[in-house]
């Protein structure tokens, strides 16, 4: 998210806040009892930095509420993307309520029903998110078997719940439904205090693979996204865009726009739209506008942007240290220096950033195709002067986000065009749009020294990041004397991204992930000694240790020093609390450069595995989404100037590229549940590079690793 | 300037009053109500648009409204028969053939459009039919397998 986004907390009044917004879900919502809670620990509301106009209950971030018709349905401000939480979440529920999944419903993303959520991102949905409602509804069960037990007239410990049915143990006919019990009851509990929940051993739904439960909607079409909904006397909008960030409008002519019949044309400075009932006519419209820019271009470009960032007057930060690097110097008996680039990516998702608007009275309500559907509601009430209780934001199903929708300009803009306009607006941002206009995976440079004793030891690592986020740049070897140090934005020096940036699935992980098993892979190659046996050597995590087991036996790899000719490459890491190791292999035509990935093995420990199933359907995305980002996803830039906006011109992975895939989840049922929608994608660019280089003896630094790339390095090699 | 324009639609005869050089994916989605067809890139480089005509999977985002006149048009929305699912949308339930399902109707189409052509597809022949189809939640392998399942049945049965 960037930081202009988001201001320091104001002091929220919580009293007053929570039992007025509690009392204003309660009767919107109609009966039942409800179980507020908040995720603890991890997700501490007081240390959040929120925007200022948002006064904020700090007890609770979602409640479950059990129907009048025994129905379950879970607020939160989470949202579906692909990623599948409307199919886990529900899982987790039923067994603690012990009710049939079906009964339980995902109300997500709707500012009006849905409390607070900062966003749907950072694979927390099912690790911080999901043990507090666990918790939730293992209290709510609580609070049924106690009505249960008065109704009944037994002890609350002579009570069983079989699929949503109170029953008297002694006397089965004795029983009564979790509807009836919350039938004409408005009950009201917070949750304050840590429940126990169900023992792994007692689960009837987690751990049990579910498919999508929303497949059937998505296979005929039905299923509803921010573009398909309608509203009476609704109009397209299409708004004029500068060629390059940074281009200043000098003069505009919008009298060939107004040609275009039925097309009205509006303005407000340099914002200037089109809007037309008909889209393909807002689109003939827009380019009938002649309009001239002034332009201060910064004098930087994709290939002389990595020299720019090393030799910028940056902010230094030294993120983590240990031992002593001069120490570590005299300890190693080789050193190695590299350097690492890495360009910007696009997220693409195939759904473009889409927002309808309508003001009706005096309230604005935007669907919108975003991950932080209270961001916009901020946003909006901030930028187009709303109360905040008179924006809603509502999130239908979204066509794909990895971090590129925690972004929301477009919901901005339509709810601006519906003040204007007074008329329902959708915005439908084009391919263009969606590329000029995306917050990139930020470039970055890594130079790493390290060095090793006579034995194979690493005794040395001191890894710099320069203008690359940090998640992942934790060392996870076993190393007595290591820095790690971020080179970032000083505010007073010149400005090094042209353009956004922002999260793209695993932020940054899979940059320091390429950076730091390339540096291994080199070190393990200059000591002679197999790649695996190298990084078990300087390996004491065990869990790492587990899962190098685990993928080692998948893939029946043979050890053998690199470069070995076979195209093998390994690589690990850490990401959202999970441990992934992988193995590829892969095929390099040597005339050509091509790079052609025949397979990939990979295991990870995520603990408790909810749904195994989409668990793994995420690890396969992982596998695919991360050949993009190693082979040819790049961004072409002069300046504020976007080359490549379209999918003629930025390639993603097609369904050529697909290796065969062998994913092990690791058994951890015992352990909390942790992230499994991004780990996968750390490892790809860097197996990739392994494995060229053990085909080749050539070394990759540079991501995407494109068939050029590879011959210049092999005539290097 | 608006004109008349009769096709079918989804087995339906179809008369629609309209700019003849609208393209057929915004006739659809804004005038037919017919969403389940897809915005992708507006420019045929996706493949979320595709619909069949005359049985032949087609995108729909560079096309004049004006050249369906008189032909067959089968979308999204069409291809479940007497409320049975059509094979291919059968075979990706199954398979779990997608993630965030906003490419998913341009893949069952354009597979669909594939196998009235040939039932007995190669999985080779898959991949190279849904090459130009982009996904970016990266659900291809089971997209591939959903298809190869539909084929089997669609070879054995009818």
């Amino acid at each position: 998210m960037k930081k202009t986004e988001l201001n320091k907390t104001t002091e929220a009044t919580p009293e007053k806040t929570n039992g007025m917004q509690r009392r204003s879900f309660v009767k919107l919502l109609g009966g039942g009892i409800f179980i507020f809670f908040q995720p603890w620990d991890i997700f501490n509301l007081n240390d959040l930095t929120l925007p200022q106009a948002r006064t904020l209950t700090k007890d609770y971030n979602a409640f479950l509420q059990v129907a009048e018709d025994g129905t379950v349905r879970c607020y939160t401000g989470k949202i579906e993307m692909g990623q599948g939480p409307i199919t886990s979440l529900p899982q987790m529920m039923a067994d603690e309520l012990n009710v049939p999944l079906e009964k339980i419903k995902m109300i997500m993303g709707d500012t009006d029903l849905c409390p607070y959520d900062a966003g749907t991102w950072g694979s927390q949905t099912t690790q911080t998110f999901g043990p507090a409602m666990r918790a939730a509804a293992a209290e709510a069960r609580g609070v049924l078997v106690d009505l249960a037990a008065a109704r009944l007239g037994v002890p609350a410990t002579q009570l069983e719940v079989k699929d949503g049915i109170v029953i008297d143990t002694k006397n089965p006919k004795n029983k009564v439904s979790y509807a009836q019990l919350a039938k004409g009851k408005k009950l009201e509990k917070y949750l304050d205090a840590k429940p126990s929940v169900e023992e792994h051993t007692k689960f009837t739904y987690v751990g049990k693979p579910y498919k999508h439960a929303d497949a059937l909607v998505k296979v005929t079409g039905q299923a509803k996204y921010t573009g398909d909904i309608k509203l009476p006397g609704m109009v397209f909008a299409r708004i004029l865009r500068p060629p390059s960030h940074g281009a200043k409008l000098t003069t505009v002519d919008v009298s060939g726009a107004e040609q275009v019949q039925g097309t009205q044309v509006v303005r407000d400075g340099d914002f200037i739209a089109v809007l037309n009932e008909n889209q393909d006519r807002a689109n003939e419209a827009i380019v009938k506008i002649k309009a001239e820019y002034s332009f201060n271009e910064l004098k930087v470009n994709d290939r002389n942007l990595f020299d720019r960032m090393v030799g910028a007057d940056s902010r230094v930060n030294v993120i983590r240290s240990t031992g002593d690097i001069e120490a570590g110097l005299q300890q190693s008996d080789r050193i190695f220096e590299s350097e690492f680039h890495d360009p910007y990516v696009a997220h693409a998702s195939i759904e473009t950033h889409t927002a309808l608007a309508q003001l009706e009275n005096d309230k604005m309500t935007v669907w919108a195709a975003t991950q932080s559907p209270f961001g916009l509601q901020d946003a909006i009430s901030r930028d187009l002067g709303f109360p905040m209780e008179k924006v809603r934001v509502i999130t239908p199903f979204v066509g794909g986000g990895f971090g590129g929708k925690s972004a929301y300009q477009q919901g901005v803009e339509a709810a601006r065009l519906a003040k204007m306009t007074k008329k329902p607006v959708m915005l439908v941002w084009t391919r263009d749009e969606e590329f000029y206009y995306d917050i990139f995976h930020p470039a970055g440079v890594y130079r790493i020294k390290s060095g090793i004793d006579k034995t194979g030891l690493i005794k040395l690592w001191d890894y710099n990041l320069y203008y690359g986020g940090s998640r992942g740049s934790d060392t996870i070897y076993d190393v007595p004397n290591s820095k790690t140090t971020s080179y970032g934005q000083n505010m007073d020096a010149v400005q090094i991204h042209p353009f956004g940036i922002g999260p793209w699935r695993a932020p940054n992980n899979n940059s320091n992930t390429f950076a730091r098993e390339s540096q291994i892979d080199i070190m393990a190659s200059e000591a002679g000694i197999d790649p695996l046996e190298f990084r078990l050597k300087n390996l004491k995590d065990e869990k790492m240790i587990a899962c190098w087991k685990a993928v080692a036996d998948k893939f029946g790899y043979v050890p053998a020093k690199a470069p070995s000719g076979r195209g093998i490459g390994i690589a690990c890491g850490t990401d959202a609390g999970t441990w992934v190791a992988l193995i590829a292999e892969v095929k390099v035509d040597k005339s050509t450069g091509h790079i052609k990935v025949i397979r990939v093995a990979c295991a990870q420990d995520m603990g408790l595995c909810v749904n195994p199933q989409g668990a793994l359907i995420q690890m396969e995305g992982c596998i695919m989404m991360g050949l993009g980002y190693s082979l040819t996803e790049e961004i072409v830039f002069e300046g504020g100037n976007i080359k490549n906006r379209g999918f003629d011109n930025y390639e993603i992975p097609r369904f050529s590229w697909i290796p065969k895939m062998d994913c092990v989840i690791l058994d951890r049922k015992d352990q909390p549940p942790k992230g499994g929608g991004e780990p996968v994608i750390i490892g790809i660019g860097a197996i990739i590079a392994n494995a060229v280089y053990d085909a080749t003896g050539a070394r990759l630094y540079r991501m995407p690793m494109t068939p050029a790339r590879v011959l210049e390095a092999m005539k290097k090699a | 300037m608006d004109e008349k324009i009769r096709f079918k639609l989804n087995g339906k005869a179809t008369e629609i009053t309209t700019d003849p050089n609208q393209t057929l994916l915004w006739v659809l989605r804004n005038q037919l109500g017919l969403t389940g067809t897809k915005y992708g890139c507006g420019t045929g480089f996706c493949g979320a648009c595709t619909v069949l005509i005359n049985r032949e999977a087609t995108r729909s985002c560079m096309l004049p409204v004006s050249d369906i006149a008189g032909k067959e048009v089968i979308t999204i929305e069409g291809l479940a028969r007497g409320g049975k699912l059509h094979p291919v949308q059968k075979a990706f339930v199954e398979h779990d053939a997608l993630q965030c399902g906003y490419c998913t109707p341009g893949m069952i189409m354009t597979a669909a459009g594939m196998l009235i052509k040939n039932p007995a597809l190669t999985r080779q022949e898959i991949v190279n039919g849904l090459e130009q189809n982009l996904c970016r939640c990266g659900a291809h392998t089971r997209i591939i397998d959903a298809v190869e399942t539909a084929a089997k049945e669609m070879k054995g049965g009818k």
